[in-house]
């Protein structure tokens, strides 16, 4: 059925220029979408605040112990991402990651009949994370069970599961190096070195490639020079971090799973057709359905999403410690994590979002944290800033959004 | 030319449905042909829904016989209407507000590599090909949210996704329901467009006004039974409104001797 019509393609309205962008882009601030100018402003913010209060806080040694600090939450933080995207909660992500911990410092126990090699334990954990994940799922997509109620007694459940399974003792050390090294292992200098050109040449092909791609579909391209600009940019900004790593110990090894985690749920979420079909179902479920979606199977599915990277980050926090104990899953890690997606400005209503979020919310939640620490506040200073922070971030985005609505975006 | 006309695209025969003890349907026939748009009308409760709920696949008949060109087939999940080239476009909508106009259009049926990575750039240029070629032109950028769209936007790209999917029959849930005048207008002569690209559609409404600005012929269904079928040349508005309320025992003979020149 061809149309007789010529094939004008009107693509994208506004023109390539530099400045036709950048008035667009100005435009669209005013409108109310600042993209994640509040989030970059808030981590210059604080960090200014905690320099002037600390000498050791601006330090390469801290630093790196930052991104250590932040790797736990940060892992759990992007499964949260797509739970929210698909406008579903997860509570047990705190003890499902305890529970990751028990079962891979379990798995590793010598002389325990079960002792496997770390890497297999690791395997085992998250693999355990998913099978949850995978539980919870169904019974919030097959049964309708609201997701709230299933994981909070996911919550219950779980944090009963560890205080059994550590009951007599109380704690279970590991010696194993593989699951130490996830935590605690540091990247030689050069190593450092080639992830950050790895990186960056990847982005610039990526952004080169999409480039090509519009350029030979006759679309309109964005402006070339601010394409270039931005791979410049963040290409710099890795160089800069491994220089400060380098600087100090290295590049620590959990820094690096917690940033291709990200870029692998970020490239999911953004470029695949499983990611589309996640923001479809949180858009509108009845749309998603009636295209031809199943559903069910995206439901599921994120909630593996969420139980798997749970359980990561749980083997990250085990790694940590070289060990787990009763306290295993407990205290702020399910609020932390899922601040760190909120903040980093996921909808909790569904369909809006990027997985980077988790990774600036992570960072935000880290900061504040490490900084109090060393200007040596107590802890209650800690919750209550992270509180004001969260509440702070949801009231912006809920303006914000009103404010969008009214300038028709 | 051949002496015989070709068979409908889409023919309902004797169609059936009933939900426990109501009768939604009983024994209603409908066709509609390339190129031509056939009205569907009636009141509230005259089986409208239930008609194209059927056709899509949704509900199963209890008895009657669908003929897809002639051919006898059956529907039994949307699936089914889907590779028959059925698309039915819904009175709210299903469209996700927060997808923009292209991936919309390419809901569940994304061009992708053996990756599952997006081809997003053929996706880009086909809506807007579909689009300007329907003379969609008052949407600014594709890439835009759909929530950002008027209401005749938004129907505007529900109507164009049947269009970049090579459909063969569109059935059109009160399209116009919740628009302002211009908009009406809008999605109307996009109706017009469909028809005149080839496709059977179907329009599905209250608004006879609507109806006879497009439609060709007009079904009037009532209490789950046809009423009849009317050609919009040779009708009017006081005789469709007669038809819709108080049914065939009201009209004259007349009508039904047209119903079977229609039917034979």
């Amino acid at each position: 059925m061809s149309t007789a019509a010529p094939a004008e393609v009107q693509a994208a309205a506004t023109g390539d220029s530099l400045g036709a962008v950048l008035r667009a882009r100005w435009d669209a601030l005013k409108g109310g979408d600042v993209g994640s100018l509040p989030v970059i402003l808030g981590l210059i913010g604080i960090t200014l605040y905690f320099t002037s209060k600390s000498d050791v806080f601006f330090s390469a040694v801290n630093f790196t112990n930052l991104i250590g600090q932040m790797a736990g939450v940060t892992v759990i933080a992007i499964g949260v991402v797509f739970v929210l995207l698909i406008g579903e909660i997860d509570l047990s992500i705190g003890y499902v990651s305890g529970l990751a911990g028990v079962v891979v410092a379990e798995l590793q126990v010598p002389d325990s009949g079960h002792q496997y090699p770390g890497l297999v334990a690791i395997a085992a954990a998250i693999a355990v994370g998913a099978a949850i994940g995978a539980l919870q799922g169904s019974f919030v997509a097959f049964i309708g069970v609201p997701s709230f109620v299933v994981t909070l007694a996911g919550l219950l459940i779980w944090q009963g599961v560890i205080l059994r399974q550590l009951g007599t003792e109380g704690v279970i050390g590991i010696q194993d190096a593989y699951i130490n090294n996830v935590a605690n292992y540091v990247l030689s200098e050069n190593q450092g070195w080639a992830i950050a050109i790895v990186f960056t040449v990847g982005y610039a092909a990526a952004t080169f490639g999409m480039y090509l791609s519009r350029r030979r579909a006759g679309l309109s391209t964005g402006n070339v020079i601010l394409s270039a600009v931005r791979v410049l940019f963040y290409g710099a900004l890795v160089f800069v971090a491994v220089a400060v790593c380098n600087h100090s110990r290295g590049v620590p090894l959990v820094g690096l799973i917690m940033l291709g985690l990200v870029v692998a749920a970020a490239y999911v979420a953004g470029r695949t057709t499983y990611g589309r079909h996640v923001y479809a179902v949180g858009g509108s479920a009845e749309a998603a359905r009636r295209a031809g979606i199943n559903v069910k199977f995206i439901r599921v599915t994120v909630f593996m999403i969420s139980g798997a990277m749970a359980a990561m980050g749980g083997v990250i926090f085990a790694s940590r410690l070289n060990s787990v104990d009763l306290t295993a899953g407990s205290g702020t890690i399910l609020l932390d994590a899922i601040s760190a997606a909120v903040i980093g400005g996921v909808s909790l209503f569904g369909g809006r979002g990027r997985v980077s979020g988790a990774l600036f919310g992570g960072l935000i939640i880290a900061i504040v944290a490490n900084g109090i620490d060393l200007v040596g506040y107590p802890d209650s200073v800690k919750l209550i800033t992270t509180g004001v922070i969260l509440l702070s971030a949801v009231t912006l985005d809920t303006v914000l959004r009103r404010r969008q609505a009214a300038a028709g975006r | 030319m051949s002496a015989q006309p070709p068979p409908p695209t889409l023919e309902l025969h004797g169609v059936s449905k009933s939900f426990g003890a109501v009768q939604a349907l009983n024994e209603v026939d409908l066709e509609v042909r390339d190129g031509e748009v056939m009205a569907l009308v009636g009141d509230n409760g005259a089986g409208k829904s239930t008609l194209i709920k059927c056709v899509a696949g949704i509900y199963s008949t209890d008895s009657g016989e669908i003929l897809f060109e002639g051919e006898r087939v059956t529907i039994h999940g949307p699936k089914d209407a889907a590779k028959l080239g059925i698309e039915v476009v819904y009175q709210d909508l299903a469209l996700a507000d927060n997808l923009d106009v292209v991936q919309n259009m390419y809901l569940g049926r994304e061009e992708h590599d053996l990756l599952f990575r997006l081809k997003e750039a053929p996706m880009e240029q086909r809506t807007a090909e579909t689009l300007s070629s329907l003379a969609v032109t008052t949407i600014g950028s594709v890439r835009q949210p759909v929530a950002t769209l008027s209401g005749g936007q938004r129907q505007s790209v529900a109507v164009a996704r049947a269009v970049l999917w090579n459909n063969r029959v569109v059935f059109l849930d009160e399209p116009t329901a919740a628009l302002g005048v211009a908009q009406t207008r809008q999605v109307l002569a996009l109706v017009r467009r469909l028809a005149e690209q080839g496709l059977a559609v179907v329009l599905v409404s209250h608004n006879l006004v609507d109806v006879f600005e497009v439609a060709d012929r007009i079904t009037v269904l009532r209490l789950g039974r046809n009423v009849g079928v009317y050609e919009r040349a040779q009708t009017n508005e006081q005789e469709i409104v007669q038809a819709i309320t108080a049914g065939k025992a009201a009209l004259e003979e007349e009508e039904e001797e047209q119903e079977e020149e229609v039917v034979s």
